[in-house]
C-alpha cells in the first residue's frame, strides 16, 4: 500500500470520572490540539472525518450525533462513524484516502464510562439468547482466560504481575495516565484476588476521556510542514464468538493482521498493544512474534488508563509520538475489540 | 486513483412487523445468503464484512458484529461495522463501496438489518434527559413542524402527501419483499386514516419492520466475470451537519444538497430528472417526496409537489419513477433501510427488478438519511462503468 | 412436539446510568432550577444557544458568555399530536412547538397550551407557563408549557433574529 502519514495526535488525561463533561466538552479539547499541530482551523480543512464511539457506555441512543457539534460542520462535512473503537475509523479513513477519495482525515474516539457499570453493560456484547442473558461480565470472561493460560503452564502469576509492574512504570513517563507507581511484582503478587485469577491491577481501570489523529497523504504532509510518521500496513481481523470454538491462549486473528500489515518486514522497536487484563499482554506478545527488545507499552498501555472507543486509535497515536520523537523507527500499534481479544487490528509505523 | 467497483449479488430477506421465524443471527444470514446466491458464490470467495445498522438499543445487543460474525461467515476476515443513525443502509453500502474501490479487497459483503420486534424501539430513542422536555413523540413528532414549515413555504395543496401514500403503497404492491401489501389502497382511506402528528397521518407513515438487506461489491475483474449483469457504482458520497445551528435550514438541508452535488458530478449527471431513470429515495413520510425533489435537485424550491401530483414519480406513466419498490413507506427495518434504497437502485439497473422493474432504466440514485435529515449517503449505478 | 417450540423468550436488560448533562448544560439547568433561562453566545457567530450544549455547532467552538433571555417566544413550526404521552396527563389533541425564545437564534421542542389548536399559527407570539416555584428541580420542564399571548405575529423572515426585548433585529 502507499504510506499515509500520521501528522498530529492528542489524547485527554485518563479520568475515572469526567464529571459532567459530556461528548461534545471531552472531544473539543484533543480537536484544538491535533488542529494547532497541524496549523489547521477545524474540520473544514480535512477531507473526510471518521469517529468511533459506542452509545451503551453513557447510556444514550447517537451518541455519536453530538459529537458532531465538536466540529464546525457548516458547510456540511464528508463525514462517517464506526461503532467500534475509533482505529477502526482510522482504518475507514485510510480505505478513503487510498481510494484516492480524500486527501487527509481527522479521526477521532470518545467514551464516557463511568455514568454505567462497564463490565456489566460489556456483558450484552454477547450473543442475545443464550449468552447475554447470563449476564457474564467482560472481567469474568477474561478471568476465564486467564485461568486457562495458568493451569496450561502457558503463564505464571509471576508474569501477570510483571506485566503490571512494568505499566505502572512506565505510565510514571504519561502523564495522561490515571494510574502510575513503582509496583514492584512483589507487591502486586500481595494483591488480594479480585476476580481469581485477577487481581484488580491485572484490570485496566474504567476510564473517561476522548482522542484524536489527523492523517493524511505525504503529499499533503509536507505541505503542512510538520513531523510526521508514516503507517506502512494496517489489516484487523475478526474471529468467532463462541469462546470454546477459540484457542484462548494465542490471538489467531492478532497473528493474521499483522502478517497482512507486513509486521515481519523489518524489526518491530516498539509496540503500544491494547491488552484491557495483563495476560492479554502476554498473548499478544507471542501470538506477534516480538523481539526480546522490543519496548512493549512504553506509554503504560491501558492497564495505565483505558478510554474505551479511543484507546485503540491512541495506541497508534502513542506509537506516532515516539517515532517523531525519534525513540523508535519502526513500530506495531494493536487494538481490541470484543471479550477476550475477539477482533484485533494491527497497524505498522515508520519514520519517514 | 480509485479502482472500479460493481455490485454484482443482492439479497433481501422478505420485510414484516415480526420475524418471529428467525433469530437476528437467522435474519442477517438469510439475506447475506441470498446475495451470494445471486452473486453465485460462496462464503469462503467473500475477503471482508461490512455491518451496518441503527442504533444498537433497538436491539439490546452492543457492538453487534462480535456476535453476528458466525452468520456471516466473518471468522479470519476483517469486519466493520458502520453506525451513521437512519442513513446507515447508505452508508454501509459507501463504506464498503471503499474497501474495493481502495484497492484492499476484491470481494466484500455488504449487510444491513434491523430486527425491531425485539426491542422497543420508540423507547431506545426517548431517553429522558433533563435539559429537553420529554414528549415521546419520535421521529414523526420530530418530523411534522418541519412538513408543516414546506407546505407554508411551498403553497402545496394539502393532499401531497396522500398522493405519495397511495403511489408508493401501490407500487410496493408489486414487490413481493414488502411489508405492506396494499394493492387497492386509495386516497380517501388515507385522508382518514388517523391524523398521528398534523399533517402526517397514520397511513401518512413508514411501518416499523424486520428485515435485512445484503449486497456482494467486486472489484472490475471479477465484476466483469460475474454471472449475472453488474450494477457499476458511478458515484459515491456522504455529508453531515449538525444536529441543530443557528440558521439551519431543516425543509431543505444543506448537507442534503451538497452530497447530491458530489454524487452527480461523480456520475456526470448534471439534470437529474433528464439524466437519472429512477431513484431510490428515502421517504419515511409522504411530504418528504417532494421535499426530497427540491433538495436532490430534481425540480425547483418550491416546485417539487408539482412533479407528484403530475405524476412524475409514478412508475407507471412517469418520466422519473421514485421509490418503484414501494420504499420506505412501504418497508421500515431501520438499519437496512437507506441500504434498501441502494439495492433496489441496483436491481434496476441490472434489470432484475421484476414487476416494479423500470423499463430500460440505465442510470438510477439510491437515497439514505438519518438523524434530522442531517446525515445523508447516496450513490448512482449504472449499467456502464 | 409443536408445543415444545420455543419461540419467544423475555430477556430485559437493565442497566443503570448516573447521567450527566454536561458542564454547559448543568449550568443551564441551574439557572432554570431558579426560574431563569440562560442561554449561550458563539464567541465567532455571535449567535445564542438555549438550551447550550457546550459547544456552537456551527463553528465547533467552545460557547462560554451567559445571556439571560426572557420566557416569551415565537411559534418557528409546530405539529398537532393525536397520540397521548405515556405518563403524562396532556390529553391529546395537543400541540408540540419549534420555539424560538426571544434574543436566542435556535429553537427548541415545547409544548403549547391554552390555546385553539386551529388557530396556532408559525410566527405566533407564546410565553411561559410556569410550574409553581416549589416545584421547580433541575429540568425544562419547570416550564409546564406556553401560551399565546396578545402581541402581533412575527413575519416569518424574522422568525430566530428578534433581541432580548422581543425586537426584530434591524427593525425600527
Amino acid at each position: 500500500m502507499n504510506p499515509v502519514a500520521v501528522v498530529a495526535y492528542s489524547q485527554s488525561e485518563c479520568r475515572a470520572d469526567a464529571g459532567a463533561m459530556n461528548e461534545v466538552e471531552m472531544i473539543m479539547p484533543q480537536l484544538q490540539a491535533v488542529y494547532e499541530q497541524v496549523g489547521i482551523d477545524n474540520a473544514q480543512d480535512v477531507d473526510f472525518v471518521c469517529s468511533g464511539s459506542c452509545d451503551y457506555l453513557q447510556g444514550a441512543a447517537f451518541a455519536f450525533v453530538a459529537g458532531v457539534d465538536a466540529l464546525g460542520a457548516v458547510p456540511p462535512i464528508c463525514e462517517s462513524h464506526v461503532e467500534m473503537d475509533a482505529a477502526w475509523a482510522l482504518y475507514e479513513a485510510i480505505l478513503k484516502i487510498r481510494a484516492g477519495h480524500a486527501q487527509s482525515a481527522l479521526i477521532y474516539g470518545f467514551g464516557k464510562s463511568s455514568p454505567g457499570e462497564l463490565p456489566t453493560v460489556l456483558s450484552q456484547q454477547l450473543d442475545p439468547y443464550y449468552l447475554a442473558p447470563l449476564w457474564v461480565d467482560s472481567i469474568a470472561l477474561a478471568a476465564l482466560q486467564a485461568r486457562l493460560m495458568l493451569d496450561s503452564g502457558a503463564i505464571s502469576e509471576r508474569d501477570m504481575a510483571a506485566v503490571v509492574s512494568r505499566a505502572r512504570r512506565s505510565a510514571r513517563n504519561n502523564p495522561a495516565a490515571q494510574f502510575a507507581g513503582d509496583a514492584t511484582i512483589e507487591e502486586v503478587l500481595s494483591e488480594p484476588y479480585y476476580l481469581s485469577p485477577l487481581r484488580r491491577s491485572d484490570c485496566c481501570p474504567v476510564s473517561d476521556g476522548a482522542s484524536a489523529m489527523i492523517i493524511c497523504t505525504v503529499d499533503q504532509a509536507r505541505a503542512w510542514g510538520c513531523p510526521y510518521a508514516l503507517i506502512t500496513g494496517i489489516d484487523h481481523r475478526i474471529e468467532t464468538h463462541h469462546l470454546t470454538l477459540r484457542d484462548l491462549c494465542d490471538s489467531s486473528s492478532t497473528r493474521q493482521a499483522a502478517q497482512t500489515a507486513g509486521a515481519g518486514e523489518g524489526h518491530i522497536d516498539t509496540a503500544e498493544l491494547y491488552a484491557p487484563f495483563s495476560h492479554q499482554e502476554i498473548i499478544l506478545r507471542r501470538s506477534l512474534s516480538l523481539p526480546s527488545d522490543c519496548i512493549v507499552n512504553p506509554s503504560g498501555g491501558v492497564l495505565a488508563g483505558n478510554l474505551m472507543m479511543a484507546s485503540g486509535l491512541s495506541r497508534v497515536g502513542e506509537v506516532f509520538r515516539r517515532i517523531v520523537a525519534g525513540d523508535s523507527t519502526r513500530g506495531l500499534a494493536h487494538a481490541t475489540s470484543g471479550p477476550c481479544l475477539q477482533h484485533n487490528l494491527v497497524a505498522v509505523l515508520e519514520a519517514a | 486513483m480509485a479502482e472500479q467497483a460493481a455490485v454484482i449479488g443482492i439479497g433481501q430477506t422478505r420485510y414484516s412487523s415480526k420475524r418471529g421465524d428467525v433469530s437476528i443471527a437467522g435474519l442477517v444470514r438469510e439475506a447475506a445468503q441470498a446475495a451470494l446466491t445471486d452473486a453465485e458464490l460462496t462464503w469462503a470467495d467473500i475477503d471482508a464484512v461490512v455491518l451496518g445498522k441503527a442504533p444498537d438499543m433497538f436491539e439490546g445487543v452492543i457492538m453487534p458484529e462480535c456476535y453476528l460474525v458466525d452468520a456471516l461467515g466473518g471468522h479470519g476476515k476483517p469486519m466493520l461495522r458502520v453506525h451513521t443513525a437512519g442513513s446507515v443502509g447508505g452508508s454501509t453500502a459507501v463504506v464498503a463501496a471503499s474497501h474495493v474501490q481502495s484497492g484492499t479487497f476484491q470481494r466484500v459483503l455488504a449487510v444491513t438489518f434491523e430486527k425491531q420486534s425485539e426491542s422497543n424501539a420508540m423507547w431506545a430513542l426517548s431517553n429522558p434527559q433533563p435539559f429537553s422536555v420529554h414528549l415521546n413523540a419520535g421521529a414523526g413528532g420530530y418530523f411534522a413542524p418541519i412538513i408543516r414549515e414546506y407546505i407554508r413555504r411551498s403553497g402545496a395543496p394539502a393532499d401531497v402527501g396522500i398522493k405519495v401514500a397511495v403511489k408508493d403503497r401501490r407500487q410496493g404492491a408489486r414487490n413481493p419483499l414488502s411489508h405492506l401489501q396494499l394493492p387497492d389502497i386509495t386516497e380517501e382511506e388515507v385522508a382518514q386514516s388517523m391524523m398521528l402528528w398534523d399533517p402526517i397521518r397514520f397511513l401518512e407513515a413508514c411501518p416499523s419492520s424486520d428485515g435485512a438487506c445484503a449486497m456482494v461489491i467486486a472489484s472490475e475483474a471479477l465484476s466483469k466475470v460475474a454471472p449475472r449483469k453488474p450494477a457499476w457504482i458511478r458515484g459515491a458520497a456522504m455529508r453531515s451537519e449538525p444536529t441543530m445551528y443557528a440558521g439551519r435550514d431543516e425543509v431543505d438541508p444543506r448537507a442534503g444538497r451538497d452530497c447530491a452535488a458530489d454524487v452527480y458530478a461523480q456520475a456526470g449527471v448534471t439534470d437529474p430528472r433528464r439524466d437519472l431513470d429512477c431513484a431510490e429515495v428515502y421517504v419515511p413520510f409522504s411530504w418528504y417526496e417532494p421535499m426530497w425533489l427540491e433538495n436532490l435537485g430534481f425540480a425547483d424550491t418550491g416546485q417539487g409537489w408539482k412533479l407528484t401530483l403530475e405524476g412524475a414519480t409514478a412508475l407507471d406513466g412517469g418520466d422519473i419513477p421514485w421509490n418503484c419498490s414501494g420504499g420506505v413507506l412501504s418497508s421500515n427495518p431501520i438499519g437496512a433501510s437507506g441500504m434498501i434504497r441502494f439495492a433496489e437502485a441496483a436491481r434496476q439497473v441490472r434489470g432484475d427488478a421484476g414487476d416494479h422493474q423500470v423499463e430500460g432504466a440505465r442510470l438510477a440514485l439510491g437515497h439514505a438519511y438519518g438523524g434530522g435529515a442531517q446525515f445523508f449517503a447516496m450513490w448512482i449505478v449504472g449499467t456502464e462503468k | 412436539m409443536a408445543d415444545d417450540i420455543i419461540s419467544e423468550m423475555a430477556a430485559p436488560i437493565y442497566l443503570p446510568y448516573r447521567f450527566t448533562a454536561g458542564r454547559a448544560p448543568a449550568r443551564f439547568l441551574a439557572q432554570v432550577r431558579r426560574g431563569v433561562l440562560t442561554g449561550q453566545r458563539c464567541p465567532r457567530c455571535e449567535k445564542v444557544y438555549v438550551p447550550p450544549r457546550g459547544s456552537c455547532a456551527a463553528c465547533g467552538v467552545a460557547t462560554e458568555e451567559e445571556v439571560v433571555l426572557p420566557d416569551k417566544a415565537t411559534v418557528e413550526s409546530f405539529t398537532i399530536v393525536y397520540l397521548p404521552i405515556p405518563n403524562n396527563p396532556i390529553e391529546p389533541p395537543y400541540i408540540v412547538a419549534n420555539l424560538v425564545l426571544d434574543g436566542a437564534h435556535i429553537s427548541f421542542i415545547h409544548l403549547l397550551s391554552e390555546c385553539d389548536n386551529q388557530t396556532v399559527r408559525i410566527g405566533q407570539r407564546v410565553q411561559a407557563v410556569w410550574k409553581d416555584p416549589e416545584d421547580w428541580d433541575y429540568a425544562l420542564d419547570n416550564i409546564r408549557y406556553f401560551r399565546p399571548i396578545d402581541e402581533g405575529d412575527v413575519p416569518v423572515a424574522h422568525i430566530g433574529h428578534l433581541d432580548v426585548d422581543g425586537n426584530w433585529e434591524g427593525d425600527t
